[in-house]
């Protein structure tokens, strides 16, 4: 089995009494340890694509299994749990709770994890020092750069060990410079630490850090690319 | 689900950012419980007095008073006939089984002088069983006995007012007086009794034999008048039986014809006092329903501030929510949220409560009781509004969509 299979995929919307297919039937499937980056235009599905296999979203029909786990048809709760257990979000908008320390950012995810409080602040220090923001713990968000601010997403994303890391446009917000110190930084960590990280992007400079590259268009997959092994 | 200690510092977090809309919703309940406390307490002074003001005037006592004089087309109200006589006093003892005691009265105002010093107090012309039916005792000295009544002694027991206007801090005890220049020799003093429940002074009082009020002091129209009989009763259930057995006796002593009306009335001073104490009772209530409904106001207040809160907060649901947090996580903060906004402003109410509640007592002398279960209901109502109000805000905050609220700006 498949780390991340999806199998015919349909989401559909009804908008003005016409059936709108932001997804019509997308079959993808991604091993344990890739790097996939999902391109497209806007209204192509691949936010919504994202969403689903982010367990945010359920599809209309079509199968979803994440690590041996059949989710469709899962309830609130239990998507919940696997959002908890198995993914991790890096956004475009960072999303950090406002008036928080980076600390208590990262321990979030673990707080509805039922750690202990000193296993918590231990995993989050670990990774908030593996991105490099030691001596940064007790900042805000509002103290942090730009670049900052999405080292602690990809912090609060690694440190509840996550096997899945989904990255939204996670550059979208950063300068150039500081876009590609992250994508650096991603691509790092699947290679070192094998985490499997799933990007959705519109740019093509971005795209290319990874080695797979799935284009979507009209809610459908267009293209599915491996560097090195066309 | 996650630990309470985690929920309780996510909430206190929430709470400080908006001190000042905090505050002010935290101040409807603090208003509310501390009307409720404040109110209750007083209802509570009120009944309490009462119930010592009944206790004072003795217990299960029903009052006979003459009927009502027509003089030249005018009706003079009770009282004003002389109707009744020590005879019907003795006869009512005796041949009314629900009657234990009695005593006539013959009453009236006089001025009483001591050496120097002259006061104008009540007289009461009565009987040594006065004693047991008002539920009195002596400070000192001794209470005239039959004796005294055959033979129409001179002698007088005063009420503490009494005493303190003509005597300062002197023993009275074998001290003559003057009662309408007549001298009387005082035997005993009364204990303190304080106010009635109509206010009155009720220790601004002689008492002598009702023999010598008769001969020496009021001088009476018919043979052995008086001007009212205080009858105690064996119980407060025998209180109707003995109402009845009066009228038929008196009705029958003086020869009232069956279309005639009485020439006497019976009041039941216990049922009218009961009554009084049973409304003080409905008023306390009253007046805690009322300050309640501030309670209720205040609670509205903290679902109004917790809604406002959730739409402001749509965001950190959704990242909440993306993180992992479930429906009863979500749910939890916003209720805990809106609890430790009701039960801090409860807590504080308490305290307003009790401090308004001595104030009244301080400043304007009304009697105030601030009992536990006052308190407990107060805090326990509180924490009720919080759970009651903060549900819905909650219950709204867990049902938002992730993908929605991680968008919402």
């Amino acid at each position: 089995m498949r780390f991340l299979e999806t199998k015919e995929l349909f989401k559909i919307y009804e908008v003005g009494g016409q059936e709108v297919h932001a997804l019509d039937g997308v079959s993808v499937a991604v091993d344990r340890g890739e790097f996939v980056a999902i391109m497209g235009p806007s209204g192509s599905g691949k936010s919504t694509f994202m969403n689903i296999i982010g367990c945010l979203d359920e599809p209309t029909r079509g199968d979803y299994f994440l690590d041996g786990i059949e989710v469709a048809g899962l309830d609130r709760d239990e998507l919940a749990e696997i959002r908890n257990r198995k993914i991790g979000f890096v956004f475009q908008g960072f999303n950090l709770l406002p008036r928080t320390s980076a600390l208590e950012n990262v321990e979030l995810p673990m707080l509805y994890n039922n750690l202990s409080a000193a296993e918590r602040k231990k995993r989050a220090m670990d990774a908030l020092r593996m991105l490099g923001l030691k001596g940064r713990e007790q900042h805000a968000p509002s103290q942090l750069s730009g670049g900052q601010q999405q080292r602690v997403a990809i912090a609060r994303a690694l440190a509840n060990e996550a096997p899945l890391l989904l990255a939204d446009e996670p550059t979208g917000n950063l300068d150039t410079k500081t876009g590609v110190e992250i994508m650096e930084l991603l691509k790092g960590l699947n290679s070192e630490s094998g985490i499997t990280i799933v990007l959705v992007t519109h740019e093509q400079e971005i795209a290319a850090f990874s080695r797979r590259i799935i284009r979507f268009r009209d809610g459908r997959v267009q293209s599915d690319e491996t560097k090195g092994s066309s | 689900m996650i630990s309470l200690v985690s929920t309780l510092k996510i909430s206190f977090r929430a709470l400080r950012v908006n001190k000042m809309r905090s505050t002010l919703t935290m101040l409807g309940i603090i208003i509310g419980v501390g009307a409720v406390i404040a109110m209750l307490a007083v209802g509570a002074g009120a009944s309490r007095r009462i119930s010592g003001q009944i206790a004072s005037m003795g217990s299960n006592l029903l009052l006979v008073l003459p009927g009502s004089t027509t003089a030249g087309g005018l009706r003079l109200g009770a009282g004003t006939r002389a109707t009744l006589t020590i005879v019907d006093a003795e006869a009512i003892v005796k041949e009314c089984p629900a009657v234990t005691e009695v005593a006539p009265v013959l009453n009236g105002a006089a001025q009483v002088v001591y050496g120097d010093s002259n006061w104008a107090t009540a007289i009461f012309g009565t009987m040594p069983e006065i004693m047991t039916i008002r539920d009195w005792s002596l400070a000192s000295g001794r209470f005239f006995n039959d004796q005294d009544i055959r033979n129409a002694t001179k002698v007088a027991v005063l009420g503490q007012t009494v005493v303190d206007s003509l005597f300062g801090n002197m023993d009275p005890v074998g001290s003559i007086i003057r009662i309408k220049k007549v001298p009387f020799t005082v035997i005993g003093v009364l204990d303190r009794k304080g106010q009635s429940a109509m206010g009155q002074d009720q220790d601004d009082i002689i008492y002598i034999p009702v023999s010598t009020a008769q001969k020496k002091i009021f001088g009476v129209t018919i043979p052995g008048m008086v001007r009212s009989i205080l009858v105690k009763a064996g119980s407060s259930e025998d209180l109707t039986a003995a109402e009845r057995q009066i009228t038929e006796l008196l009705r029958q002593r003086h020869r009232i014809g069956e279309h005639q009306e009485n020439d006497f009335t019976v009041r039941n001073l216990t049922q009218i006092m009961q009554a009084a104490e049973e409304s003080s009772r409905v008023m306390a209530l009253l007046l805690g329903a009322v300050a309640s409904v501030s309670l209720l106001v205040g609670g509205i207040g903290i679902m109004n501030i917790m809604l406002v809160s959730v739409t402001e907060r749509t965001r950190e649901i959704g990242i909440r929510m993306a993180v992992g947090a479930k429906t009863w996580d979500i749910r939890f903060q916003f209720i805990i949220e809106a609890l430790t906004l009701s039960l801090t402003g409860g807590i504080l109410g308490i305290l307003l409560g009790i401090a308004v509640s001595e104030a009244l007592s301080a400043l304007a002398q009304w009697p105030t009781i601030i009992s536990s279960p006052s308190i407990l209901l107060a805090f326990g109502f509180s924490g009720l509004v919080g759970i009651f109000f903060g549900f819905y805000p909650a219950y709204k905050a867990s049902q938002l969509n992730p993908i929605e609220a991680l968008r919402y700006e």
